[in-house]
């Protein structure tokens, strides 16, 4: 049986460059993705503080990194990671209890994950940093 | 009437011999960290955009400087905790033993360099 696929090439299933990822699972890995990502938001932080209690020169320079465009767009996107992660961490929590496990479930949780992390994040965006 | 209990059938707790513990603490951290990620959202966008002085004044006060250490901290340690499952995915042998070491060395080197500016700013201003 290991054999049958010697001298052709049939693709194995699931194969990741032709498998339709369902909704769920996109949603899935994205938690793994967003909360490594989180490191980058977060060492940008750390180094603002340390550069704020070092020398004002040091910190005009990091403040500068911060508040530039791309500062920006680290911060945006951390905060976007930021939440998404946490709803799909306390989808984790139910998960865990084993409600919510369901396809259909599953599938619309999914898209109030994506739907809800945009929204907070808008709405964070709007009440803390403007 | 037998008197041995089940207890060899807890013994060893399992191929990681911690059981479910660091499931747990990651259960206790996400729960933890859920609470704290509006708070430090606001906290942080508060303080970005203030002069040095201001910010060194603004995380001097009692509730931005616990939130920030608590999200900090309790936020690394949930990192260590979770790319360690990555790793644990991911990698074997020797490669996976030096990205465990880094990863926990790189996350305690950033929740000292925190507690450092925090402490700072609280006690010296």
């Amino acid at each position: 049986m290991a054999d049958v696929n010697r001298g052709n090439n049939r693709p194995l299933s699931p194969h990741l460059q032709v498998y339709k990822l369902p909704i769920a699972a996109v949603t899935s890995i994205l938690t793994r993705i967003t909360g490594h990502a989180l490191v980058a938001g977060i060492l940008l932080l750390v180094w603002w503080l340390i550069a704020a209690v070092s020398s004002p020169g040091y910190f005009a320079f990091v403040d500068g990194i911060l508040r530039s465009w791309f500062g920006f767009l680290v911060m945006l996107g951390s905060a976007w990671a930021l939440w998404y992660h946490t709803l799909a961490g306390i989808r984790h929590l139910f998960y865990d209890a084993g409600k919510g496990m369901e396809i259909e479930t599953a599938r619309k949780s999914s898209w109030a994950i994506i739907i809800g992390s945009v929204v907070l994040t808008l709405i964070s965006l709007i009440l803390f940093f403007l | 009437m037998r008197y041995i209990t089940p207890l060899k059938a807890a013994e060893g707790l399992g191929a990681s011999h911690t059981g479910t513990l660091h499931h747990w603490h990651m259960t206790v951290s996400a729960v933890a960290l859920a609470i704290l990620t509006p708070a430090f959202l606001m906290v942080v966008g508060n303080a970005i955009g203030l002069p040095r002085e201001g910010v060194i004044a603004y995380f001097g006060r009692p509730y931005p400087a616990i939130v920030t250490a608590l999200f900090i901290v309790v936020g690394m340690i949930h990192f260590i905790k979770g790319t360690r499952i990555m790793i644990d995915d991911y990698l074997d042998e020797t490669e996976r033993k030096v990205a465990i070491i880094f990863s926990v060395i790189f996350g305690w080197g950033v929740i000292a360099a925190a507690v450092f500016a925090l402490a700072k700013m609280a006690f010296t201003g």
